[in-house]
C-alpha cells in the first residue's frame, strides 16, 4: 500500500464515499441527456483488471437493466473511442448489422444515432460517455462536440474521483497492517467529542514517541 | 528524372564542390495548383496504411486490400505481426479506408489492425503497427489513434522523426479534448482538424497550428460494417480526406517528400487559393 492510497484512505473518511460519487456519475449522464435532449445517456468504466468497459451509470431507456454489464475494451465503438481517445458521433446506426445485435441483445433497444466520447484524466483513460438518439432534426454541429468534451471532463474527473473511493475502501477493507490507520480515522470521526479527545491526545503522543 | 535522395549525399556538410550532387531539377511551376499537384491523379501506385480498427474485406465502398496484418501481444511480450483474416473490429477503418478510396480510387490499401485484441497494451501495439508501416515504405499512414501515455511519447516521435525523413506521410486526427496526446502534436506528421462544410475537395491551411488542416468531418456519408454506410462525424473522418489528398499528390509526384507534400497542400489550401489568387 503506497503513501497516497494510505492519506486518501484517511481523508476520504471513506466509508460512505462511494454512494456519494454514484450520485454523481447519475446526475452527469442525467444531465447529458437533458441538455442534448437525447433519449439515453451513459458511462463505461474501465475495469483494467478484467481488460473490460463496464456500464457504470445510466439514464433514460436501458437504466435498469445495464448496470454493471460488460464489453469487450478495444472492440465495437466504444472500445475505439476508448483505444483511439477521440470522439466519435454516428447516425444511421441501425444499418450496422453486428452493432444493432449485438447492443439489441443486451438491452433490447438499437439506437439510431450515438455520440461517444473518452474519458481521460491526466494520462489515464478510465472509461467512455455515450449520448444516444439526440434529435435529428438539425445537423450535428462542431459546437455540439465542444459541449461534449466538456461534459466528458466533468465526468472524467468524478470517475477518477470513484476510483479514488475504490481504492481507498480496499485499503480499509485491507487485513494489512497499515489498514489499521485508516480504520482507526474512521473509528475517531465517529467517536463523540469527549472521548475523541483523550483518544487523540494518545495519537499526539505515540507520534512524538516514533520522532515526529 | 533522378531521385535526390537515392544519390550519395554529403550527410552533414556540403562542400561547394559537391553543390552539383544536390542540383534539384525545376519541377515546380511558379504557381503551383491543384492541377498540377494532382490533376488527373487517381492515386495509382500511392501505397496507404490505415492504422486502425482494421478494413471489412469487399466492401464495396472500399473495393481490394492489397495487404491486412494484424499487431497481438499481452502486456510484457514483444508484439507480433501476423496476416489479419479478421477484417474491422469496430467499422472505423472500413470508414476511413472508404474516404480515401472515394479520393483516390485507385491507391492501394493497407490494414493494420492494431484494435480488438484488448486495451491494455494497446498503445505498445500502436507503436508497433506503426513501426511496420514505416518499415514497409509505404506513401501514406493514416493515423486517428493517439495515445495519452507519456512513456510512450519518445518512442512515437522517433517513428514520426523517421517516417518524415524516410519520405512516409503520417497524417494523424487532432485531439481536440484538453489533454496532451500524441503523436498528432509532432511537427513531423500532418495534424488534421474538422470543418463542417459539405465538401469534401475542400480543405484549409491552419495558421494557428498545431492544428495544420481542416478537413472535411461533420455527417460524412462513409463505409462501414456489413457493407453498409452511415453519417458519422470527427476529426477522425476528416484525416482520412487528407490522406486521400497525400496519396493524390504522391502517386503524381512520387520524388516529393512530406515537407514538400505539406508545402503543396498549403499551397493549394483553399483559404490559400482564395487569399491568394481570388
Amino acid at each position: 500500500m503506497g503513501d497516497e492510497e494510505l492519506r486518501d484512505a484517511v481523508a476520504a473518511g471513506v466509508l460512505a464515499a462511494e454512494a456519494g460519487h454514484r450520485e454523481l456519475l447519475q446526475s452527469i449522464v442525467e444531465v447529458a441527456r437533458a441538455i442534448f435532449g437525447a433519449r439515453a445517456s451513459s458511462i463505461f468504466l474501465l475495469d483494467a483488471a478484467t481488460d473490460e468497459l463496464v456500464f457504470e451509470a445510466v439514464a433514460g431507456e436501458g437504466a435498469s437493466s445495464l448496470i454493471g454489464q460488460r464489453l469487450p475494451s478495444s472492440t465495437g465503438i466504444a472500445g475505439w473511442v476508448l483505444v483511439a481517445r477521440q470522439p466519435l458521433v454516428l447516425d444511421d446506426l441501425e444499418n450496422d448489422p453486428r452493432f444493432a445485435r449485438g447492443v439489441a441483445e443486451s438491452t433490447g433497444y438499437v439506437p439510431k444515432s450515438l455520440m461517444a466520447v473518452p474519458l481521460l484524466h491526466e494520462e489515464e483513460v478510465l472509461g467512455v460517455l455515450q449520448v444516444l438518439d439526440r434529435p435529428q432534426k438539425e445537423r450535428f454541429s462542431l459546437q455540439e462536440m465542444e459541449l461534449l468534451g466538456l461534459f466528458a471532463n466533468q465526468a472524467a474527473i468524478a470517475l477518477d474521483l470513484l476510483g479514488r473511493a475504490r481504492r481507498a475502501r480496499a485499503v480499509v477493507d485491507d487485513e494489512s497492517p497499515l489498514g489499521v490507520v485508516a480504520r482507526l480515522a474512521a473509528t475517531l470521526a465517529a467517536l463523540p467529542v469527549e472521548r475523541r479527545d483523550p483518544a487523540l491526545d494518545l495519537l499526539a503522543t505515540l507520534e512524538r514517541v516514533l520522532g515526529r | 528524372m533522378t531521385e535526390p535522395h537515392e544519390e550519395e549525399l554529403p550527410a552533414w556538410s556540403l562542400p561547394a564542390a559537391a553543390l552539383e550532387s544536390i542540383r534539384m531539377p525545376p519541377t515546380w511551376p511558379d504557381r503551383v495548383d491543384r492541377e498540377w499537384a494532382w490533376g488527373g491523379s487517381t492515386g495509382k501506385g500511392a501505397v496507404v496504411a490505415v492504422v486502425d480498427s482494421g478494413i471489412e474485406r469487399g466492401h464495396p465502398l472500399v473495393g481490394e486490400v492489397e495487404e491486412a496484418v494484424v499487431v497481438t501481444g499481452a502486456v510484457g511480450e514483444e508484439p507480433s505481426i501476423e496476416e489479419d483474416e479478421e477484417g474491422d473490429a469496430c467499422g472505423h477503418g472500413t470508414a476511413c479506408s472508404g474516404i480515401i478510396r472515394s479520393l483516390a480510387p485507385e491507391c492501394r490499401l493497407v490494414s493494420v489492425r492494431v484494435l480488438g485484441s484488448g486495451w491494455t497494451g494497446s498503445g505498445r501495439l500502436l507503436v508497433a503497427g506503426l513501426r511496420w508501416a514505416i518499415d514497409r515504405g509505404v506513401d501514406v499512414i493514416n493515423l486517428s489513434l493517439s495515445t495519452t501515455k507519456l512513456d510512450l511519447a519518445a518512442a512515437l516521435h522517433e517513428l514520426t522523426d523517421a517516417a518524415y525523413f524516410n519520405r512516409t506521410i503520417v497524417v494523424a486526427s487532432a485531439h481536440n479534448m484538453p489533454v496532451e496526446s500524441f503523436p498528432w502534436r509532432f511537427s513531423s506528421v500532418l495534424s488534421v482538424g474538422s470543418h463542417d462544410l459539405d465538401r469534401g475537395d475542400t480543405f484549409f491551411y491552419n495558421p494557428n497550428p498545431p492544428v495544420e488542416f481542416f478537413a472535411r468531418g461533420v455527417e460524412v456519408e462513409v463505409a462501414w460494417l456489413g457493407g453498409a454506410s452511415l453519417r458519422s462525424t470527427g476529426n477522425s473522418f476528416a484525416t482520412p480526406h487528407m490522406s486521400g489528398f497525400c496519396a493524390l499528390i504522391r502517386a503524381k509526384h512520387p520524388e516529393l517528400t512530406p515537407f514538400q507534400v505539406k508545402s503543396v497542400l498549403y499551397l493549394t489550401a483553399n483559404n490559400v487559393v482564395e487569399e491568394t489568387h481570388g
